[in-house]
């Protein structure tokens, strides 16, 4: 059987939200994978886009499955995006929150603890560099990408700033 | 609930509004108690800053509490996002909207990058940390492998490896 683009959806958020160890920027790559090469809900210049717009606005970058959702299927699709990658992964925490307290100071929680780091940080990089692949066709972005980069490595600056400094340009007439 | 003001103010992220509400605006939780639970959030699935909120909702009032958490802190931020895509949806082809996302695009890429690359930093000396760092990264940024059959090969290996490293 083959589920409407709506059910493809839900279905698809619900197991990301419970394999997006390291949060929303972890699984990016994912939501690329599956909006833009396998159901061509989106170009890949749409995606960056989509993405730039939920990192701008107030809230948890989380909200670009809304986007996609909302893209998808209208007001809708966004609350189905919304709850289906929120869902899941909120009925665990609630659990998982109650039993930790529980068990405060366990040599296993240090194991998991020390055991999920990497490959969070090894995700998360991932996503940086899916995105960029999709923002920066050409060398402009790539210095955009990278002097934001830096510059959000060597200083404490709000990100927003950056942001910021990114849209001046564009209106300066630099993009 | 505060967790309405958080969302709205959490421009890029919304971690600093919400540790600077709860603990030092409202005193729900002491420094040592907020990062116990923000570190538990960060191991469990999902979006962190929704974790954070389900947790504490259910701290103090149960399950009626994760709900009043969560719904604060979602509904302001998804109108406004909402609103500014279908604003994108209208106008994307005007042509002073294509540059100025693209700029945009390009520096939340550098963001979160940087944010990886800045979680990395304690971990550069440490082997263990690259071996399961680096084929995350290759298999998911270079290669494009589905997300799920990468976690499901590294958590078992990593934890693994930590154990025999631990013991």
């Amino acid at each position: 059987m083959k589920l409407d683009p709506l059910g493809t959806l839900a279905l698809q958020f619900a197991l990301l939200s419970l394999i997006a160890v390291g949060g929303a920027n972890a699984v990016v790559p994912e939501m690329h994978r599956l909006a833009v090469d396998s159901q061509h809900w989106m170009g890949d210049r749409e995606f960056a886009d989509l993405f730039a717009i939920s990192s701008a606005a107030p809230g948890p970058n989380v909200l670009i499955v809304a986007l996609i959702g909302f893209k998808l299927a209208g007001v809708t699709g966004a609350l189905v995006a919304t709850l289906a990658m929120c869902g899941p992964s909120s009925i665990l925490s609630f659990t998982v929150s109650r039993f930790w307290q529980h068990s405060q100071g366990a040599a296993w929680q240090d194991l998991v603890r020390k055991a999920l780091a990497p490959m969070t940080i090894g995700l998360v990089i991932a996503s940086g560099w899916v995105l960029g692949r999709a923002a920066d066709n050409d060398w402009l972005g790539i210095a955009i990408t990278a002097a934001t980069a830096a510059a959000l490595l060597s200083s404490k600056l709000n990100p927003l700033w950056l942001l910021g400094a990114a849209g001046l340009l564009a209106l300066l007439g630099i993009s | 609930m505060g967790f309405l003001f958080v969302g709205l103010r959490g421009f890029g992220g919304v971690l600093p509004w919400a540790r600077q509400m709860i603990i030092e605006e409202r005193h729900w939780l002491t420094d040592e108690e907020f990062i116990e639970l923000y570190s538990l959030c960060n191991l469990l699935p999902g979006p962190n800053i929704v974790n954070v909120s389900v947790a504490l909702g259910a701290r103090f009032q149960g399950l009626s509490g994760s709900i009043a958490a969560f719904t604060g802190l979602m509904t302001m931020p998804l109108v406004i996002v909402l609103s500014l895509g279908a604003l994108y949806e209208r106008y994307r082809s005007l042509p002073a909207i294509g540059p100025l996302l693209h700029n945009l695009s390009a520096a939340a890429a550098g963001l979160v990058l940087a944010t990886g690359l800045k979680m990395a930093r304690p971990h550069l000396r440490k082997p263990l940390s690259a071996a399961v760092a680096l084929p995350a990264f290759i298999g998911v940024g270079l290669l494009h492998w589905p997300l799920i059959w990468v976690v499901l090969a590294l958590v078992p290996a990593s934890l693994l490896l930590h154990w025999r490293a631990g013991k």
